[in-house]
């Protein structure tokens, strides 16, 4: 498949993370925003590795060219798990305080 | 000899080191003894150097390097030569009998005024030292604001009297005008020459072109013009009069007042060779003299007759030395300084008896009552007339005789001025001595002579004003001119006049008899029956100066004044005040608007970091266009 799908695929996804993240309240929606948003990047970083190491193995069947980008999508997933975990757990003390997991609620640091 | 040169300024200046600090502990009498002393040490060390002059001739003495930057080499160096060695005496041996009558006229001040106001006095000393034994321009600059500074702390004594305050100012502002002047000369001098040593100077004098030295002998005339009182820069010497009476004897009469004929004096090589310059000192002294001399005649304060007096001399001084007669000018001061300073102490004797009443039409008939200060008066008048054998006829003839051979014009006026001199002292000395007192009665109950401290200088300055004259008697009345033979290694150029001794005679015959007929006219008019009433008609004009005073304010001070008052409330308020508040409003009220931006809402934040990285991102994209299109701006 040309790369122009790949990119297209990604960049609606990103953009359906911004608008989650800026339009809704529910801090769940919006954490899943975020998720959607790195993800985004990582079938961006994923599609342009193939493509890169898909062009140099014609040459030369050994070359390990293009396949850093993976290695960069398993950091992204393994901190995003863990930015999860923290998250989640944000969330979850969020709702235990204040009954409510709407991100507006907590305005306090205004003014 | 040349080993005690630096005693001379020396003694002065510990005199005023000590009387400064220790004017809160010290007594009177101690304060007294070590003012008078000082000056006395100096006299006679300077009696020894004038001695050694007259025996070995001048002699430089360099002590250390006072300012050496790339070519210009300042020595901190004392010239003994004949002209200032004869300035020494002058200074030291009148200001040591001004400090003697100190030490009486003021005891009634407290003990720390006193002892300022002999600090003060010795400082003084020491700056006109400075300024008459420096061997450049640059040594006498230090002087020459020396005695400045003096002269402003001394007229403002009594700095409890706004009015003293605002003459000490307006001495210092017209002092600073000239200095100016002087200093512009000093630095054309500099840049022409790359140097300021007298020696050097006028070694090189022919190197420099027309332009220049006419250029740097007017400035340096500017300077004298602030310094010694002449048109235009004259009307602080009047108003200086606000000081102690010895202190205008000593500053505004004998001494500071002269150093503007020293200066030109010693600069006499470059003065010849500017004839336009030459003119200009003379047209602007006769002018002076005259002007002055006019306005003395309707003075009532005891004292502003004599200060009109010393401007109208020095005016006189200045057209000798304006027509080359540096000799007679040196001789003039000399005499001058004897007899101004004999008239000053004794009008101060004057004032002392009268309780500080010092308008003349309050005193008369003092004669009976203060008969040492009155004789002593009256050599002193005798002598400014220019009557024979004074010592007043013999430097002013000379001054008067060159004058008639370079314009018979200047001779003229001159003794038109020489009369009105005669006139207005003996109006001063008929109103004072002669006559019935018209004071009140309690001032006629406390009348009394002087004590010994201010009578013992009156004499000495007496004799001196009599016999003072006799250095100088020309040759056609069977003299040598001692003076002009002494001063002849210093004053090079003087210009040699050639009148028939008979015209000489005529002329010494006129002037003399044009001043005894003033004379003679001034007594029997005043004696009887004194000008009580207020001047009128065009006498108001001179009894208030001309209306020069009032005309320096309308034209220099008020216009001064509305500039500072446009500057204060239009430029500083509006436009400095404005731009200093409106960056404080600008920033005050940006950030109200900015603060609006923080709404608390995770989503504007978001919103604002999504703009902000679009914009990275599409600086990033246009690969550098747009950060290139801002380096161009810049």
């Amino acid at each position: 498949m040309p790369i122009q799908y790949y990119i297209i695929l990604s960049l609606a996804l990103f953009c359906i993370g911004i608008v989650g993240v800026l339009v809704r309240r529910n801090v769940i929606i919006v954490f899943m925003c975020v998720e959607l948003m790195l993800n985004a990047v990582n079938l961006l970083l994923v599609a342009f590795s193939k493509m890169h190491h898909g062009i140099a193995v014609v040459n030369d069947k050994a070359t390990t060219v293009g396949t850093d980008a993976q290695l960069f999508v398993f950091f992204i997933m393994v901190v995003a798990a863990a930015e999860v975990s923290v998250g989640l757990a944000i969330i979850v003390m969020m709702y235990r305080n204040t009954h409510s997991v709407d991100v507006n609620f907590l305005n306090r640091l205004k003014n | 000899m040349n080993k005690i040169v630096y005693l001379v300024p020396l003694f002065p200046l510990i005199g005023f080191l000590i009387n400064g600090l220790g004017r809160k502990s010290l007594s009177k009498s101690l304060i007294g003894i070590i003012g008078s002393a000082t000056v006395l040490a100096s006299f006679i060390v300077s009696l020894v150097l004038f001695f050694d002059v007259k025996a070995h001739g001048a002699s430089i003495v360099d002590y250390f390097n006072f300012i050496n930057v790339d070519s210009l080499k300042v020595s901190f160096a004392f010239q003994i030569d004949a002209l200032s060695s004869l300035f020494l005496l002058i200074i030291t041996g009148v200001g040591f009998l001004i400090h003697v009558y100190s030490t009486a006229y003021m005891i009634d001040e407290e003990p720390q005024h006193y002892g300022r106001y002999f600090a003060y006095l010795n400082l003084f000393i020491f700056s006109m030292l400075l300024l008459v034994m420096g061997a450049n321009y640059v040594i006498m600059f230090i002087g020459w604001e020396g005695v400045g500074l003096c002269s402003y702390l001394l007229i403002g004594f009594w700095f409890k009297n706004d009015n003293f305050n605002y003459a000490a100012k307006k001495a210092f502002v017209m002092n600073r005008i000239g200095d100016l002047g002087f200093l512009l000369a000093l630095f054309w001098l500099i840049q022409k020459l790359g140097t300021a040593n007298y020696a050097d100077v006028f070694a090189h004098a022919s190197s420099l072109s027309s332009f220049d030295v006419t250029a740097i002998t007017i400035l340096l005339f500017v300077g004298a013009m602030g310094k010694s009182a002449q048109i235009p820069l004259y009307t602080w010497l009047p108003d200086a009069m606000a000081g102690p009476t010895p202190v205008s004897a000593l500053i505004h009469a004998a001494t500071m007042v002269t150093a503007g004929i020293y200066m030109i004096a010693r600069s006499n090589v470059l003065y010849s060779m500017s004839e336009v310059t030459m003119n200009l000192v003379a047209i602007i002294g006769l002018a002076t003299a005259l002007f002055s001399a006019t306005i003395a005649l309707k003075q009532n304060d005891i004292k502003k007759v004599l200060a009109y007096s010393t401007v109208s001399q020095l005016g006189y001084m200045f057209l000798g030395l304006g027509v080359g007669a540096y000799t007679g000018a040196v001789f003039h001061v000399m005499t001058h300084a004897f007899f101004k300073a004999l008239l000053f102490l004794a009008a101060g004797s004057v004032i002392h008896a009268m309780h500080h009443e010092q308008d003349i039409r309050k005193m008369g008939g003092l004669k009976k009552h203060l008969p040492i200060t009155h004789i002593t008066f009256l050599l002193g008048c005798i002598a400014i007339s220019g009557i024979p054998p004074f010592s007043g006829f013999f430097s002013k003839d000379e001054i008067l005789a060159a004058a008639f051979a370079k314009n018979p014009i200047y001779w003229g006026l001159g003794v038109a001025g020489a009369a009105m001199t005669a006139f207005y002292m003996f109006r001063l000395y008929a109103t004072t001595f002669l006559g019935t007192f018209r004071g009140t009665h309690d001032q006629e109950h406390h009348l009394h002579e002087s004590p010994a401290a201010m009578t013992i200088p009156l004499i000495i300055l007496a004799l001196l004003s009599v016999i003072g004259g006799f250095v100088g008697v020309p040759e056609i009345l069977g003299g040598h001119h001692e003076l002009r033979s002494f001063l002849s290694p210093v004053i090079t150029t003087e210009v040699e006049h050639h009148i028939e001794h008979s015209t000489e005679y005529l002329l010494m015959g006129i002037s003399v008899a044009v001043a005894a007929i003033a004379i003679i006219f001034a007594i029997n008019k005043f004696s009887k029956k004194p000008e009580l009433a207020e001047a009128t008609g065009f006498g108001k004009v001179l009894s208030n100066k001309w209306y020069v005073d009032e005309l320096y304010d309308t034209v220099f001070v008020r216009t001064t004044l509305a500039k500072g008052k446009f500057l204060k409330n239009i430029i500083e308020k509006n436009i400095i005040d404005g731009a200093v508040n409106g960056v404080g409003k600008l920033v005050n009220y940006s950030s109200r608007q900015l603060r609006l931006i923080q709404s608390g809402l995770v989503s504007g934040y978001i919103l604002f970091m999504v703009l902000a990285i679009i914009v990275v991102v599409l600086i990033w994209v246009n690969d550098g266009y747009i950060y290139k299109f801002f380096s161009t701006l810049f």
